[in-house]
């Protein structure tokens, strides 16, 4: 599994999009940085960005990089080499090529800038972590959707269809049920929904780091407990943490089970 | 009121220079002195006399000083309440209490008792003490102008109900507080009926309800005071013509918590303050004919609320600077006034380089109105969903009111030069 | 030696192969597997490299049932039917990829030699023509000496020199005494190489035998002849050997029936992807 994993990376590190990707977020950082002084503002810019992006270029390009290297996957499929690991392997590649170049792209101007050093270096890592966290929930979904759909274009009107789904329309479903329920205790509720996504568990880490002062602003018993204390942030953590394993899992189920 | 205030400090002074002229005689009160209680000690000096207290455990309450003595400490002596008496009662102008360690004075919920109680009386001095585990710490009523200065008092409040205030005040001019650290307690300072005060230097931090609470109180100042971890900050209600500068306001959170709440109040000068990490930064109830100057609200839930029955207030010269929500306004009608502040959300321009920006900022945000309606909506902050609906609002306000705009925003953060702590 | 029993596989309604017993237990000899397409010699192939499950039935390579294993592959050389490749790694990192996943020694410098790969392997695999790519796909599968080979139209693409030389490589590899299968449409290569025919149509064995069976039993010269019988659904002359498989067939696709065989096997004979 490392040893294929060594290889897509390599072949991904390469590539003209792998490049683009880690470019873009060193100029976007970049630029933010240079434009304006005040740091948490650039770390709520690049929250935004992350929490869309990252979801929508890790389900997009491993739906890509699936299909594109389904020739040479059968090449694998034919050496003595177990199929999960191979599945594993190319999954872990990805998710790590996504993950090195946010890492590098948002790392080296923030190096530049001195900022490690600074107190902002928790909130850095707050924001990159959930970046490489989304980075390898959504390819293994992207994996997930592949494996499941021989039809390309099927394949990639899926994954489209799953960024749009939790980057957007989830969230549309859940403020409008919070709106139309208001009359009823809700703070379960939400925090169970949240749970359910991805992209608001992430951006609620990130959140505990940067406005946790709002958050605290709606103190019933269970906000005040998830959001006040570690708590929220170990459970969505944790939570994060199943949303990999979740996928992963699926992968292997279905690579064991698939023709090629 | 500057000429007032002067000649306040000038009595304050006078009153000093006075207790210094009249030192004449000493008592030693100790253990192995011939005067073995406080209150013997009391008994035996004459006006004006300083009684020196020997380091040691004083088992003693009810302390009367009714004449005007210094009671000095040596080496901090502790004076212990045993949890049912209040340690001194001064009923007497010009006492001077410094230097003693007061612990566990009486805890009465119906007599309000308290550690140092000032009865009727002027030209009090209360220094350097330490006060623990009292019910009301330092209790002035019925007082003129006296001094407490760098007291600590800690309580072990947990609940408003069974806690007393640090240092409470009631009917009180001219009294002048200041370097004191108070945490701990219902309320870190309590004023009521309060005139011509200042609250100055002092440090107050975890207290349940209030650092400082102004209830009634006219023609007051407090200024370079830190409040963080209470309850909520500073309340100033019912209260007009109060000066509130280079104070600074942090992480005071919780539902109803704010780093300052303004009810009922008017007249008032509030700059040069810092409101940073409080749920919401300043809350207005009421609160009319305000100026808001230089003040930097940064990273608050909500940096300013204001809800019905605000009028003219100005807000000139602020800083806003990544809170999550800016500015909420309820009720339609609005006489305020945002005009020239910097708003770090703020996206405009500035093409003809005046350092303003050429395209109004409209601080409200749809999603605030959201969260007014359905609390549990704010775990939704800052969704790329919610960001569309912001904009969408933004492009044709429907909910927002449509009249509050900073006409002409900043282009920079505005400066100023800062207070003498902060 | 590979053993295939009662295999079945279908893909939704489609049933690609219906009950297919096939023993390849002799050393040295190279087996044609040949057919139109979608007769399911491409299905049958990645069977037996374990990348298609069947849905009924056993193969066994060396004794062994190969279901969920994977170890077995180190004996098996296999040539994909298209060679696509990691287009940003270069020749040489690719086979010095597969040598580092399989471990074990390899032949890779020799065979780099004999297709004259030399000055491409610092190539990218995206900047190679087709022809290159096939040569590097052969050298993959060449480089170990394995017991078992499966080439996947191993012809494809391949100038007169390399086809010479893949010749050697087959004929080696027999006198090596090992099983080779091989799929092609290319029928003068089945000639000159294959002692043994497997036609294959619609998920069943059509016919088995030795290409001098398969001429004799349908008295045609060459094989392309012989398979275009087939197609046609003409009953097979009585009394051959016991290897024929082709009694009780008839056509059900009408389709399938040409004017002319000769223009028309070739097309029914091409690769089936």
């Amino acid at each position: 599994m490392l040893k294929i994993m060594k290889y897509t990376l390599s072949d991904l590190l390469r590539s003209r999009w792998g490049l683009i990707y880690l470019g873009f977020f060193l100029l976007l950082t970049l630029s933010l940085l240079w434009l304006s002084g005040d740091v948490s503002k650039v770390v709520i810019s690049l929250m935004n960005v992350i929490l869309i992006l990252c979801p929508l270029i890790a389900v997009m390009f491993g739906v890509m990089y699936f299909y594109n290297s389904r020739e040479f996957t059968e090449l694998l499929l034919a050496q003595p080499i177990r199929r999960t690991d191979i599945f594993w392997g190319q999954y872990l590649g990805l998710a790590l090529s996504l993950s090195l170049s946010l890492l590098l792209g948002i790392g080296l101007p923030f190096l530049l800038y001195g900022l490690l050093a600074s107190s902002e270096v928790l909130n850095f890592f707050v924001l990159v972590s959930t970046g490489v966290f989304l980075s390898f929930i959504f390819s293994g979904l992207a994996f997930y959707i592949a494996l499941r759909n021989d039809n390309r274009i099927r394949g990639f009107g899926l994954a489209i269809l799953v960024w749009l789904f939790f980057a957007v329309i989830y969230d549309g479903v859940f403020l409008l049920s919070l709106m139309l329920l208001k009359e009823y205790p809700l703070e379960h509720y939400s925090i169970v929904a949240a749970m359910f996504n991805p992209i608001d568990l992430s951006r609620i880490l990130i959140l505990l780091k940067l406005d946790i002062s709002a958050l605290m602003g709606y103190t019933g018993a269970v906000f005040r407990k998830f959001l006040g204390t570690g708590l929220g942030s170990t459970l969505s953590f944790g939570v994060l943490v199943l949303w990999v394993l979740v996928p992963a899992w699926s992968i292997r189920r279905l690579a064991l089970r698939k023709d090629f | 009121m500057k000429t007032r205030l002067m000649r306040i400090y000038i009595v304050i002074l006078f009153l000093g220079i006075g207790a210094l002229g009249l030192r004449a005689g000493t008592v030693n009160v100790c253990a192995d002195c011939p005067v073995k209680t406080i209150k013997e000690g009391i008994r035996q000096a004459q006006a004006g006399d300083v009684v020196l207290i020997g380091s040691g455990l004083y088992a003693e309450g009810n302390i009367v000083v009714d004449k005007p003595l210094t009671l000095r400490g040596v080496n901090y002596p502790v004076i212990d309440g045993q949890l049912t008496e209040e340690a001194f009662t001064i009923t007497a102008d010009s006492v001077t209490i410094e230097g003693l360690k007061i612990q566990n004075s009486g805890h009465n919920q119906l007599k309000d008792l308290a550690a140092i109680r000032v009865q009727r009386t002027k030209g009090y001095i209360i220094r350097s003490n330490i006060l623990l585990n009292s019910y009301f710490g330092i209790y002035l009523e019925y007082a003129g102008a006296g001094e407490v200065y760098g007291n600590t008092i800690i309580g072990q409040a947990v609940t408003e109900a069974n806690a007393g205030n640090a240092i409470h005040a009631w009917y009180v001019q001219g009294v002048n507080i200041s370097h004191n650290f108070l945490k701990g307690h219902r309320d870190g300072i309590y004023l009521e009926f309060v005139t011509h005060s200042f609250i100055h230097d002092n440090h107050s931090t975890g207290n349940v309800r209030y650092g400082l609470h102004y209830m009634f109180s006219n023609d007051d100042a407090y200024y370079c005071n830190t409040f963080d971890h209470n309850g909520a900050g500073v309340a100033v209600m019912f209260s007009k013509r109060i000066v509130m500068t280079d104070n600074y306001f942090e992480h005071n959170w919780g539902r109803a918590s704010y780093g300052l709440l303004l009810k009922e109040i008017t007249d008032a000068d509030i700059a040069r303050n810092a409101f940073v990490s409080n749920t919401v930064g300043i809350m207005l109830e009421g609160a009319s004919r305000i100026r808001y100057q230089n003040n930097q609200f940064k990273s608050n839930g909500w940096a300013v609320q204001v809800t019905g029955g605000c009028e003219d207030n100005n807000f000139i010269a602020n800083n806003f600077l990544s809170n999550a929500l800016d500015l909420v306004i309820n009720g339609r009608l609005n006489s305020n006034t945002f005009d020239g502040n910097y708003w770090s959300e703020y996206n405009g321009y500035d093409l003809d380089r005046d350092g303003r920006g050429d395209v109004p900022h409209r601080p409200v945000k749809l999603f605030s109105y959201i969260i007014s309606q359905s609390p549990e909506s704010i775990i939704l902050l800052r969704s790329f969903f919610v960001d569309l609906l912001n904009f969408s609002e933004k492009v044709s306000p429907a909910l927002t009111p449509d009249n509050v705009l900073d006409n002409m925003p900043l282009m920079e953060e505005a400066q100023w030069a800062v207070g003498s702590r902060r | 030696m590979i053993e295939i029993r009662n295999l079945h596989k279908s893909y939704g309604k489609l049933e690609v192969l219906q009950g297919i017993d096939l023993g390849f237990e002799q050393k040295g000899r190279i087996a044609a597997i040949l057919g139109p397409n979608g007769s399911g010699k491409t299905t049958l192939i990645k069977s037996i490299l374990g990348m298609v499950l069947p849905d009924k039935g056993e193969i066994r390579v060396d004794g062994q049932a190969i279901r969920q294993q994977w170890a077995y592959r180190e004996r098996i050389s296999y040539l994909p039917q298209i060679a696509r490749f990691p287009e940003n790694l270069s020749v040489r990192e690719l086979i010095a990829m597969i040598k580092d996943l399989r471990g074990g020694h390899a032949e890779d410098e020799l065979l780099i030699r004999l297709f004259g790969l030399e000055p491409h392997l610092h190539k990218r695999l995206g900047n190679l023509s087709g022809g290159t790519k096939q040569k590097v796909n052969i050298v993959l599968a060449f480089m170990y000496d394995c017991p078992t080979v499966i080439l996947d139209e191993p012809t494809s693409g391949l100038d007169p020199v390399a086809m010479i030389h893949l010749r050697e490589l087959l004929n080696e590899a027999r006198e090596q005494g090992k099983t080779i299968l091989l799929s092609t449409h290319i029928m003068s290569f089945v000639e000159e190489m294959a002692d043994e025919v497997v036609f294959l149509l619609e998920g069943k064995i059509r016919f088995r035998g030795s290409l001098q069976t398969l001429k004799e039993q349908y008295q045609e010269e060459n094989v392309e002849r012989a398979i275009a019988h087939i197609l046609q659904g003409k009953q097979a002359v009585e009394g051959n050997d016991g290897n024929s498989q082709t009694a009780g067939y008839k056509l059900q696709a009408t389709s399938l029936k040409p004017q002319d065989s000769r223009s028309f096997t070739p097309h029914l004979l091409t690769p089936h992807n």
